[in-house]
């Protein structure tokens, strides 16, 4: 099992050391997620019924779902 | 409650961006990864050198496309949970769980094949390579069926029911979900019409080196196009039908998208197909007296056989659709959308009871007389929700006029993606043609070729643009509509998200083109540079 697992990782870690123009791409997706999940999901992008139980989150589902009749059909 | 109109027009305008973007890059993973695979098997089955290094050269661009292009979709979801919020919770885990799946599967799947793709030449046997870059093309493709399922259940919502007690909608038939006629068709669509993005790329790549490098690089140029051509044409032929079958389905569960996509202000028997036209800008509404088309030129009978299946077979227009009362397909009376809106209040009147009693019965006396007047209530509020809940979301709507989609933005982007579709048909005959008699040398129609890709974009983003505006103003077909399916945020900061999207996939397609071209140019490793 561990001669399986060695040989798994040596593959991907040389696949990773003899990579030539890939280098390149690695490190675009690299700041890509860094940027998505560090600061676009942490700052711009919170859960907006986030700290919610599922109880209060249907609660206020509900809630907007009532308030949003236009006025004049309720 | 009136909500700010820029928060709804600003969240729409994010998440289209994102999902534009985000399909500038889907269709050529799932295109290249096709071609490539074709020409690995010709490579495997003759042991012939030269198709393991064209094979290389592709999955070089399909790995800087593939690299850059991952993960951008995950935005879309984060805007689900920002801002969708009411969206997210009322569809329950028939989103989650296609989006779940796929994202397993994205993961396990892509991952470990296309490293083995990438990795493994000369490290694993010929014959699992070959398997692995097949099922990095599988892996993608089974992606975008999940992702596919979630989107049709928003234009066909089935195999769920609603839950007044927690606000969602819960799944009750997984495999109607899954394969609903909706979700198969989008599919083969979605896939398949991507595949001619793909042939399209490779094509105007092979026909650039023509152009630029001449005989050195012929053959491979010409390899490339006959797996593409005839990958391309096979695509277009099958896109023919995916697309007639995707209009039937139109005209069956969204006949208002139909009936935008056609301009039918005016719908009848044996009614014709609009192949050629120009809206009247004037038009706004049905009964206002203006002319529906400035000019048209209308194929006798085309909207009544692509809609029912029958040359003289009853469409719909946007009155007939607005007024109700015409005999439906299944023998039913039509309901008007005054109608369906005093229906969906209802609905929605019933669900707020509904909730109301339920909470009064959970602090009651179990004893006490009152408990069973309550329940009699509440399932007097269980019934009238059922019976109305296929209209919940007119409850929403204040003004029958709403219920209509953008006509000409549907009209137009239909007539651009039908007119691009006919011409890469013709397109890849004329390709295959000529690269198989060895006569491809002409040079004005490798520029043709050149100038086509951005077509081919046009064509398969016109595509999206036809199925999620003409949805409008649903969220989800019938049952909610975006203005109660959005947060409500401030308006201006969905703004400040729009730009900061906007910066980072541009800088990203910059980035794309950027590294691409430079592996173009480098072009593929042939015989004679070794």
């Amino acid at each position: 099992m561990e001669g399986l697992v060695g040989r798994i990782w040596r593959f991907y870690a040389d696949g990773f050391r003899n990579m030539t123009w890939g280098r390149q791409l690695w490190l675009v997706i690299l700041i890509k997620l860094f940027i998505m999940f560090a600061i676009l999901k942490v700052f711009f992008f919170p859960d907006f019924l986030r700290g919610k139980t599922d109880d209060e989150k249907s609660d206020f589902v509900s809630a907007e779902l009532v308030k949003r009749v236009p006025s004049e059909n309720q | 409650m009136e909500l700010d109109v820029n928060l709804i027009d600003w969240s729409r305008a994010q998440f289209a961006m994102t999902a534009i973007y985000h399909w500038l890059f889907v269709p050529l993973t799932l295109g290249l990864s096709v071609i490539m695979a074709i020409m690995e098997t010709v490579y495997y089955k003759t042991g012939n050198e030269f198709w393991k290094r064209t094979a290389k050269f592709w999955m070089k661009i399909f790995g800087i496309n593939f690299a850059i292009g991952v993960a951008t979709g995950i935005i879309l979801e984060f805007e689900f949970g920002t801002n969708w919020s009411n969206y997210s919770w009322f569809v329950g885990d028939i989103f989650g769980a296609p989006l779940a799946i796929e994202g397993i599967l994205a993961f396990f799947m892509e991952a470990t094949f296309v490293a083995v793709m990438f990795f493994g030449w000369n490290k694993v046997g010929k014959k699992f390579h070959l398997a692995s870059t097949w099922l990095t093309g599988i892996g993608a493709a089974i992606s975008a069926w999940w992702i596919l399922v979630a989107n049709s259940w928003m234009q066909y919502p089935v195999g769920m029911e609603f839950n007044p007690e927690t606000v969602r909608n819960e799944m009750t038939d997984f495999f109607a979900v899954a394969f609903s006629p909706v979700a198969v068709t989008k599919f083969f669509h979605a896939v398949i019409s991507s595949w001619i993005v793909g042939s399209v790329f490779v094509i105007a790549v092979a026909s650039w080196y023509l152009l630029r490098k001449g005989e050195s690089h012929r053959k491979f140029a010409l390899s490339s196009i006959k797996v593409a051509g005839t990958v391309g044409l096979a695509a277009s032929l099958i896109t023919l039908f995916t697309g007639d079958k995707s209009a039937y389905h139109v005209a069956q569960y969204q006949p208002m998208k139909l009936a935008a996509i056609e301009g039918l202000y005016e719908g009848g028997e044996s009614v014709g197909l609009v192949g050629v036209g120009v809206l009247n800008p004037d038009k706004a509404w049905y009964d206002d007296g203006e002319e529906d088309f400035l000019f048209d030129f209308k194929i006798p009978y085309g909207l009544s056989l692509l809609a029912t299946r029958d040359a003289n077979g009853f469409v719909p227009g946007i009155k007939e659709l607005i007024e109700g009362g015409y005999t439906l397909p299944d023998g039913g009376m039509a309901l008007s959308a005054e109608e369906k809106m005093v229906r969906g209040r209802a609905a929605v009147e019933a669900m707020a009871g509904y909730r109301e009693v339920s909470r009064a019965l959970k602090t009651a006396d179990a004893d006490s007389s009152d408990t069973a007047a309550l329940e009699t209530r509440l399932q007097e509020y269980d019934t009238i929700l059922d019976n109305n809940m296929p209209y919940f979301g007119y409850g929403y709507i204040d003004d029958p006029k709403e219920l209509l989609p953008n006509v000409p933005l549907n009209f137009y982007a239909f007539r651009i993606m039908v007119v691009l579709g006919s011409y890469f048909i013709l397109f890849f005959i004329v390709l295959v043609f000529l690269a198989f008699k060895d006569r491809y040398r002409q040079k004005w129609l490798q520029w043709v070729a050149v100038i086509s890709l951005p077509l081919a974009y046009f064509c398969s983003q016109a595509g999206w643009i036809v199925a999620e505006a003409g949805r409008q103003p649903w969220a989800i077909q019938d049952l909610m509509p975006v203005n109660v399916a959005v947060s409500n945020l401030s308006a201006s900061s969905v703004q400040v998200t729009f730009f900061l999207f906007l910066a980072l996939f541009t800088i990203l397609l910059i980035a794309e083109i950027g590294i691409m071209v430079k592996a173009i140019r480098k072009g593929p490793e042939l015989e004679q540079n070794k």
